[in-house]
C-alpha cells in the first residue's frame, strides 16, 4: 500500500516551516540560505507529489518544473554564497544583523 | 505496507536532518546535516517514481550546493569565535512563533481537505528518453533560456567573490575613492 498524498504534503509543509525558522531565526548568513534551500526543495516535493498523485502522469509538467527549479536553486546558491564571501570579505562578518548599512 | 514504511522512515530521517541543519550551533554540522537533508529528498523523490529528478537532485544538491555551503563555511570561519556572539537573531521567537503560524496555515488545509486523500491514480513512468524528447521539443525555450541564465549566475559569482587587487596600500583612504582609483587602474591596463 501506498502513502497516500496527504502524507508527502504534509512533510514538504513541515520541512517548509523548518527552512522558514531557520531563515528567519538564525543569525548566520549561510544558515539563512540553507533555510531558503530547504524552502525551494519542499516546494519541489509538492511537485513531484503531485504529478505521481495526479490524474495524468504521462505529461511529465511536474517532473519538468522540478527540473529547471533545481537548476535555478543551483544559480541562486551560487551567487548567494559569493555575495557572502564578498561582505566576509569587507566587514569580517556573515552575521546578518551586522549588515545594516547601505553605503560601506 | 512495505512502501509506506519507508516513506516514514525517511520522512522523518529527512525532517530530523532538516532540523538540525537550522538548530545546530557549529555551521560545518549544519552544512553536512543539510546535505543529508538534501539526500533524503533524493529519496523521496526517488519513491514517488522520479527517477530522474531523484539524481539530479543528488548530483546537483548533494554534489554540488552542499560542498558550494562548505566551503563558503570554510571561507568564512573568522566568524564564529567573536565572543559573545550568540547565534540566533534577537527576535527568534517571533521567527519560531511565525514558522509555527506558517505550518499551521498550509496543514490545516491539507488535512481538513479529504479529496487528497488518495493512492496514486494511475502508473506513473518518466523514463529518461522522454524526458529528453520533452527537453528538446516542448521545453526546448526554457531549457536554452536556463543554460543562459546559469552562465549568467556563473560569471556573477566569479566576479562578485573574485579576490580585489592588492590596494592594501590605499587602506587609510576611504574605500569608495579605493575602488574608484582601483577600477580606473584596471581600465588603463592594456
Amino acid at each position: 500500500m501506498n502513502p497516500l498524498l496527504t502524507h508527502y504534503l504534509i512533510v514538504s509543509a513541515l520541512l517548509f516551516s523548518i527552512g522558514f525558522a531557520g531563515a528567519v531565526a538564525r543569525r548566520s548568513a549561510i544558515i539563512v540560505l540553507i533555510g531558503i534551500e530547504l524552502m525551494l526543495n519542499a516546494a519541489n516535493l509538492n511537485f513531484i507529489a503531485f504529478w505521481r498523485y495526479g490524474a495524468h502522469p504521462e505529461a511529465l509538467t511536474g517532473v519538468m518544473f522540478v527540473l529547471f527549479s533545481i537548476a535555478i536553486a543551483a544559480a541562486e546558491a551560487a551567487v548567494g554564497l559569493a555575495l557572502i564571501i564578498a561582505i566576509y570579505r569587507q566587514r569580517k562578518t556573515t552575521q546578518v544583523d551586522g549588515l545594516d548599512r547601505l553605503k560601506g | 505496507m512495505l512502501n509506506e514504511i519507508a516513506f516514514y522512515l525517511i520522512a522523518a530521517v529527512t525532517l530530523a536532518f532538516a532540523v538540525a541543519a537550522m538548530a545546530l550551533r557549529q555551521l560545518i554540522h549544519c552544512a553536512l546535516c543539510a546535505a543529508a537533508a538534501f539526500a533524503g529528498l533524493a529519496t523521496l523523490y526517488l519513491q514517488l517514481d522520479a527517477e530522474f529528478v531523484g539524481f539530479a537532485q543528488l548530483l546537483v544538491y548533494v554534489g554540488a550546493i552542499a560542498i558550494l555551503i562548505v566551503f563558503a563555511v570554510l571561507l568564512t570561519r573568522a566568524d564564529e569565535v567573536l565572543p559573545g556572539s550568540r547565534r540566533s537573531s534577537p527576535s527568534w521567537l517571533m521567527g519560531i512563533a511565525a514558522a509555527v503560524l506558517v505550518l499551521a496555515g498550509i496543514a490545516l488545509p491539507i488535512l481538513s481537505s479529504p479529496s487528497l486523500r488518495h493512492p496514486p491514480l494511475a502508473v506513473a513512468d518518466a523514463p529518461v528518453k522522454l524526458i529528453g524528447v520533452e527537453l528538446m521539443t516542448r521545453y526546448v525555450l526554457p531549457l536554452e533560456m536556463a543554460g543562459v541564465l546559469l552562465t549568467a549566475a556563473l560569471m556573477g559569482a566569479v566576479v562578485i567573490a573574485m579576490r580585489e587587487e592588492p590596494e592594501t596600500k590605499a587602506q587609510s583612504r576611504p574605500p569608495a575613492a579605493a575602488r574608484r582609483e582601483q577600477t580606473g587602474e584596471v581600465v588603463s591596463r592594456p
